[in-house]
């Protein structure tokens, strides 16, 4: 049987992904992400006193360690595996995937284990972060003029 | 490639497992389920050695032999370097081949001792395979905590250690023939599809057997693959009809009989080296003792997967060999 002949025969018997019930769900979840996110910068800036930006980065600090907290607990998974996109696309995904990594090679030693691998997957979130940021960092400069 | 056997047996078995195989539906065929998948060790490595060691004591216990009666071991696993079997036979201490051919490892290696004690090289032989969910996905995928999502064909890799001990004291199962498998590669590189993969292979495999064994495929009470998933099940017996215009009848997947697909997270079913002896050594055996069925061909499929040639856009290859089992 050639290629094209079998490629057409396996994709009579794959299952197709529930695509609109994913983005459903990861939209609902994502957006009480975003809920979550505001309250707590609003919760922050209103009892600490302070200005919206520092209250915004209590606010990543708060997340960030919610994530990594629940990996370490070890349901963080199963949140994600239900909400998919839902929260591996907020910042609380970033924190699981460098979490997850580092508890996984503790074992093999801090340089050659935690500190070789903690970035295995999200490194490339930090390298295309800092690529793209540049790309519109530019773009805005050339339209907008800065 | 196919061999005729007349004086091979494999006289007993031992399977041990994980808690998800321990809490699936074939859970009191095997001998040993525990449920922890550390297995009281330190890491995953660590534990898939334990499998491999653990599964040969009990083998070993259940026939009042010691590892000084055991000519050869034949042993496999996924690890880089098959680091599971050759730390486990540094601690046995049984003359060793240690061989890779992905999932299809069982069949090849029961193929290779069934060889041996035709040729009257060994007298008997030990068979091991194993397979450690975590160890694997920490290896070929994303770290065990992760939680990524997965497409609906991927399957889950079983834990466990399986062994055999064959002989030609005639007491046991019979091993009736074998048939080694081609490498085989129809263009798939889904990592999550290894169904897909895989079945070309299966399908090349029991052509190639029946045509050489002259047999219809009604002579076998049971065709049994290794772990194609439910997917890929639907695959073969597709692939089979319109390839080979023969109809898959009397057939299943170890990979569908493991767990309960339904009930329990592991997408299409299962995968991994300990699937396909996991089923056969505890409920195929068991019914075949029974007389329920007596003919089996059992067809271990193996995806021969490497990330960084998956990584460089190049399509997966895949072997499945099969052997003829039968009880008097």
């Amino acid at each position: 049987m050639d290629k094209n002949k079998y490629k057409n025969l396996v994709s009579k018997h794959t299952p197709k992904e529930n695509v609109l019930c994913n983005g459903l769900i990861a939209f609902g979840v994502g957006g009480l992400m975003g809920v979550l996110g505001q309250a707590l910068i609003d919760v922050y800036s209103y009892f600490l006193n302070i200005t919206t930006n520092d209250a915004a980065m209590l606010m990543i600090v708060t997340l960030v360690f919610l994530g990594c907290f629940l990996t370490c607990l070890g349901f963080f998974d199963k949140l994600v595996h239900f909400a998919r996109c839902g929260l591996i696309i907020p910042i609380t995904g970033f924190a699981h995937a460098m979490m997850s990594a580092a508890l996984e090679y503790r074992k093999e030693g801090f340089v050659t284990g935690i500190g070789a691998n903690m970035f295995k997957l999200a490194g490339s979130v930090i390298i295309f972060g800092v690529v793209s940021a540049y790309l519109f960092g530019l773009l805005r400069l050339i339209i907008m003029g800065g | 490639m196919t061999f005729k056997y007349n004086n091979v047996y494999i006289n007993d078995t031992a399977t041990i497992t994980g808690p998800y195989e321990g809490k699936g539906p074939l859970s009191k065929y095997f001998d040993k389920s525990y449920d922890d998948l550390y297995f009281n060790t330190k890491t995953w490595e660590l534990a898939e050695i334990k499998l491999i060691e653990e599964s040969i004591d009990i083998l070993l216990n259940k026939m009042e032999l010691t590892k000084f009666d055991v000519d050869v071991l034949i042993s496999g696993d996924l690890l880089n370097q098959i680091v599971a079997t050759n730390y486990a036979a540094s601690s046995l201490g049984i003359p060793l081949i240690g061989i890779y051919g992905a999932c299809s490892t069982s069949v090849l290696g029961l193929i290779i001792a069934a060889n041996m004690i035709e040729a009257k090289q060994v007298k008997n032989a030990i068979t091991s395979t194993s397979s450690h969910n975590n160890a694997a996905e920490k290896q070929f995928r994303y770290p065990v905590e992760y939680g990524g999502p997965k497409r609906k064909t991927t399957t889950f890799t079983a834990t466990g250690g399986a062994s055999a001990y064959l002989s030609s004291n005639k007491t046991g199962i019979k091993v009736e023939s074998a048939t080694l498998g081609k490498v085989v590669d129809l263009g798939i590189s889904d990592v999550y599809h290894m169904g897909a993969v895989m079945a070309p292979a299966a399908a090349g495999t029991i052509y190639d057997h029946l045509r050489e064994t002259k047999r219809e495929i009604g002579y076998y009470d049971l065709i049994l693959t290794g772990d194609l998933g439910i997917y890929g099940k639907e695959i073969l017996k597709d692939y089979m009809q319109t390839e080979y215009n023969i109809e898959l009848k009397n057939y299943d997947d170890c990979g569908s009989m493991i767990y309960d697909i339904l009930n329990q997270a592991v997408y299409a079913g299962a995968s991994g080296p300990a699937c396909a002896p996991l089923v056969t050594y505890s409920y195929i055996f068991n019914k075949m003792k029974k007389k329920n069925i007596k003919r089996v061909l059992l067809v271990a499929t193996g995806a021969l997967m490497n990330v960084t040639m998956v990584n460089t856009k190049n399509s997966i290859p895949a072997i499945a060999h099969a052997i003829s089992l039968e009880v008097e």
